[in-house]
């Protein structure tokens, strides 16, 4: 269902990258060498061809700097179909070549919900037509998302829905996720949800602690979040389901994906980059691009949280890339939507994890790259040869300061405006393709 | 000729010969030793621990039953002077019509207790209607609720013999009885071979009697439904279990579609009758799968479209309406093999 093949590539037309960092956690491989595209696959890699290229091909000299799988990002909103003026496929796809990201995955949550195959198609349509990357379809396992009804799982799949969510709720009902897993295993479909029992959080709009005491804001309880996650393992227990707990925010829920991993259980789990780089002091005086779901929780939940992504314990990172416009942010704190776009800060943001020294390059690559690819049976995320060439090509260390208004998303609602990173995008390749180049840096 | 119960069925069947014809029993209502010695049972309430045997002597009967049908022959007075009441808490056209042609070929007088508009729903327990229509000492009380263990618990309050005519999810005896005997008939035997029973599994009673009944004789039993409409540990019932039908149907045997029930689905089992279909409706395509001289059955009503295509279930291959005629001669044979239990009127005159 890999929307590149469908892509025009460059045929015969041969690219060569030398003198890189060759970067692939997929093979723990770090090391100078080159690498060589050819017809939208890798021909070839490796030290030999640090310095020598090919005749007749393209050269792109790296300088030293990283090149590595594309990013996976297996959690992004688009407002397509139905709230088109905060994002569209086409701007969604720009903000994420920018961001060196050369898959995403589109969750259901749109209008109409993406609960139909026809409405799987339509998607899989705009993206071939519009966008800069590969994307994938999220599809609605309940109805509507209304977590009463089964969506049509089989169906969807075969149509190339690629996993199965609530969007940005949780099942309610236990016997309905029950049937969802257990129904779903039946077709190998990934059933991937947000946890979080709406009742206890009710019109929670922050972490619950402290200072939501002290700004006067009803606050949601990581409870909340556990004890879904919590009911799910005993369903996946049961049912033998494959599931992967969306965005996880705190060590209690931790602790019970280690457990349910320790069982055996198919069984992972994701993170926001906004809860492995931000925590709640940043909301300071209700900063409504810091309100995000599930919240942003204290500083000791995020050093959890950055600490299971060194270790392997969080599996994916995903930017949950959420625009959202003035109409729905600039709003008192407990009205504004939640959400943040991301999908251009997301390398810079895990950067800030691996300057500080809390993770290592590999481990974040990991997370973002093969770790989702293996999840979503994506056959991308690594550097091998006769793999699609979907690479990005980074400097860890070039300073610069985010400018909202200079995001390719339709959006601006994020977290980061103005503030300092460290590491940025050179270019970005989709199938062989140059999506995105840096125009500061260009040296070829 | 020994006994043999249902875990050793299997082997059982492949042993022993055929339970030989019983002519004595069915053209007479005074021969009834031989039905007493190898049907000992007052009442028919499930196929669970039902014999080879037994099976096979209830089938034999039926086949007789069934060819003196077709040609045409008179009705017998087997049940001459009995009163059967068909008592349906859940309603029913084709069972409850079967059971009445079934008693009527028999002579019984046969009354048929319309039980919704009756003092159950002016809130009598179960029990309590039992009680009331054992006074009217009938002979045979065929009774389908809708509750699993019903029959059962109704069977311990009267003095007549019971047969289950469904109860809830649990049985529905006749079913796989008549399911049988269409088989034997067809293929000439029903040990060794393989049986896919598809759909609904969860929620049939057919599927459970068919179960047991099938086993006993020795066939191999498949059961192919997505999971959430499997009952949990569905292996320990003896079957292979199929989640996908492609699989689940090569080079079966039988072909039985059970009906999507959706009156008894309380939550999301499967989530649209287009999507249950594409994934096991029996359609042409799949029937392909199986065996070249595959027979498709299904106990129905049918939902054509949702498990089964219209073009296989009126197929030369579907066996659906001889399931409905067999149905006939096994509810006559199990009022027969029942009726030996009864006290006979000389007894009574004595």
């Amino acid at each position: 269902m890999s929307k590149a093949i469908e892509k025009p590539m460059s045929v015969g037309k041969a690219t060569v990258f030398i003198n890189a960092r060759l970067v692939d956690p997929a093979t723990n491989r770090d090391e100078p060498g080159g690498l060589l595209v050819k017809d939208g696959v890798i021909a070839d890699l490796g030290s030999h061809l640090r310095r020598n290229a090919p005749e007749g091909a393209t050269v792109i000299d790296c300088n030293g700097h990283v090149l590595a799988p594309g990013l996976i990002d297996a959690q992004v909103f688009t407002g397509e179909p139905g709230y088109e003026h905060r994002e569209t496929l086409k701007t969604a796809s720009h903000a994420a070549a920018a961001g060196g990201v050369t898959t995403i995955v589109v969750m259901p949550e749109t209008n109409p919900v993406i609960d139909q195959v026809s409405l799987v198609d339509f998607i899989q349509r705009r993206a071939r037509d519009n966008a800069l990357v590969h994307v994938h379809t999220m599809a609605a396992m309940t109805k509507g998302l209304k977590g009463e009804e089964m969506t049509e799982i089989g169906l969807l799949k075969r149509a190339g829905a690629i996993a199965f969510s609530n969007g940005k709720s949780s099942i309610v009902n236990t016997r309905v996720m029950r049937n969802v897993l257990s129904y779903a295993k039946d077709f190998n479909a990934l059933v991937v949800h947000h946890t979080e029992d709406p009742y206890l959080s009710g019109s929670g709009s922050m972490n619950s602690g402290e200072i939501a005491a002290r700004l006067g804001l009803p606050g949601t309880s990581k409870i909340a979040e556990t004890i879904t996650l919590e009911r799910d393992v005993r369903l996946v227990e049961m049912t033998g389901g494959r599931y992967h707990a969306a965005t996880i925010s705190c060590q209690e829920s931790l602790d019970v994906v280690r457990a349910a991993k320790a069982k055996k259980l198919p069984v992972t789990c994701g993170v926001s980059i906004n809860h492995l780089t931000l925590n709640e002091n940043d909301i300071g005086s209700y900063r409504t691009f810091f309100k995000v779901r599930p919240p942003l929780r204290r500083e000791e939940d995020r050093m959890a949280m950055v600490q299971a992504v060194a270790n392997g314990d969080i599996d994916v990172i995903v930017s949950s890339h959420d625009p959202q416009d003035a109409d729905t942010k600039r709003r008192p704190f407990s009205e504004a939507a939640d959400g943040a776009v991301g999908l251009e800060t997301l390398l810079s943001a895990a950067l800030r994890l691996v300057h500080s020294g809390d993770v290592t390059l590999s481990a974040m690559l990991k997370a973002l790259t093969i770790n989702p690819a293996r999840l979503l049976g994506l056959h991308s995320g690594r550097l091998a040869k006769g793999a699609i060439a979907d690479l990005l090509l980074f400097d860890p260390g070039e300073p610069w300061v985010v400018n909202k208004d200079l995001l390719r998303s339709r959006s601006k609602n994020t977290p980061f405006d103005e503030a300092k990173m460290q590491g940025r995008v050179l270019r970005t390749m989709v199938a062989g393709q140059t999506v995105y180049e840096y125009a500061g840096v260009e040296r070829t | 000729m020994p006994l043999s119960d249902s875990q050793n069925a299997r082997d059982a069947r492949l042993r022993v010969p055929q339970t030989p014809p019983i002519e004595t029993a069915l053209m007479t209502s005074k021969s009834n030793s031989n039905a007493l010695k190898v049907f000992p049972r007052r009442h028919l309430l499930t196929c669970d621990g039902l014999s080879a045997n037994e099976i096979n002597f209830l089938l034999d009967l039926a086949d007789k039953s069934a060819d003196h049908i077709r040609r045409n022959g008179k009705k017998r007075d087997v049940l001459a002077g009995r009163t059967l009441i068909n008592l349906f808490f859940e309603s029913s056209t084709r069972t409850q019509a079967s059971f009445e042609m079934a008693g009527k070929r028999l002579d019984a007088d046969v009354m048929n207790m319309n039980v919704a508009t009756s003092s159950v729903t002016k809130g009598e327990t179960l029990i309590d209607t039992a009680v009331t229509l054992n006074a009217m000492r009938p002979d045979i009380i065929v009774v389908r609720h809708h509750a699993a263990g019903a029959v059962e618990l109704l069977s311990q309050k009267v003095d007549c013999s019971v047969i289950n005519a469904g109860d809830g999810a649990h049985q529905h005896p006749t079913q796989a009885l008549l399911d049988a005997l269409t088989i034997r008939r067809a293929k000439g035997r029903v040990a060794g071979l393989t049986v896919a029973i598809c759909g609904d599994i969860l929620h049939s009673r057919v599927a459970r009697s068919n179960i047991n009944v099938l086993n006993a004789l020795g066939a191999h039993v498949r059961l192919i439904a997505p999971s959430t409409l499997l009952p949990s540990s569905p292996e320990r019932l003896g079957c292979e279990v199929f989640t996908d039908m492609w699989k689940g149907i090569e080079g079966v045997d039988i072909v039985m579609m059970l009906r999507l029930q959706r009156e008894r689905m309380d939550a999301s089992y499967v989530p649209s009758s287009r999507e249950f279909f594409h994934f096991f409706g029996l359609d042409q395509e799949k029937l392909a799968r199986a065996k070249p001289d595959a027979l498709v059955m299904h106990p129905g009503p049918m939902n054509r479209g949702v498990e089964i295509a219209s073009t296989v279930a009126d197929h030369s291959r579907s066996v659906i309406r001889e399931q409905v005629e067999m149905g006939v001669a096994v509810r006559m044979a199990v009022l027969e093999a029942l009726s030996a239990h009864l006290p006979s009127f000389k007894d009574i005159a004595e």
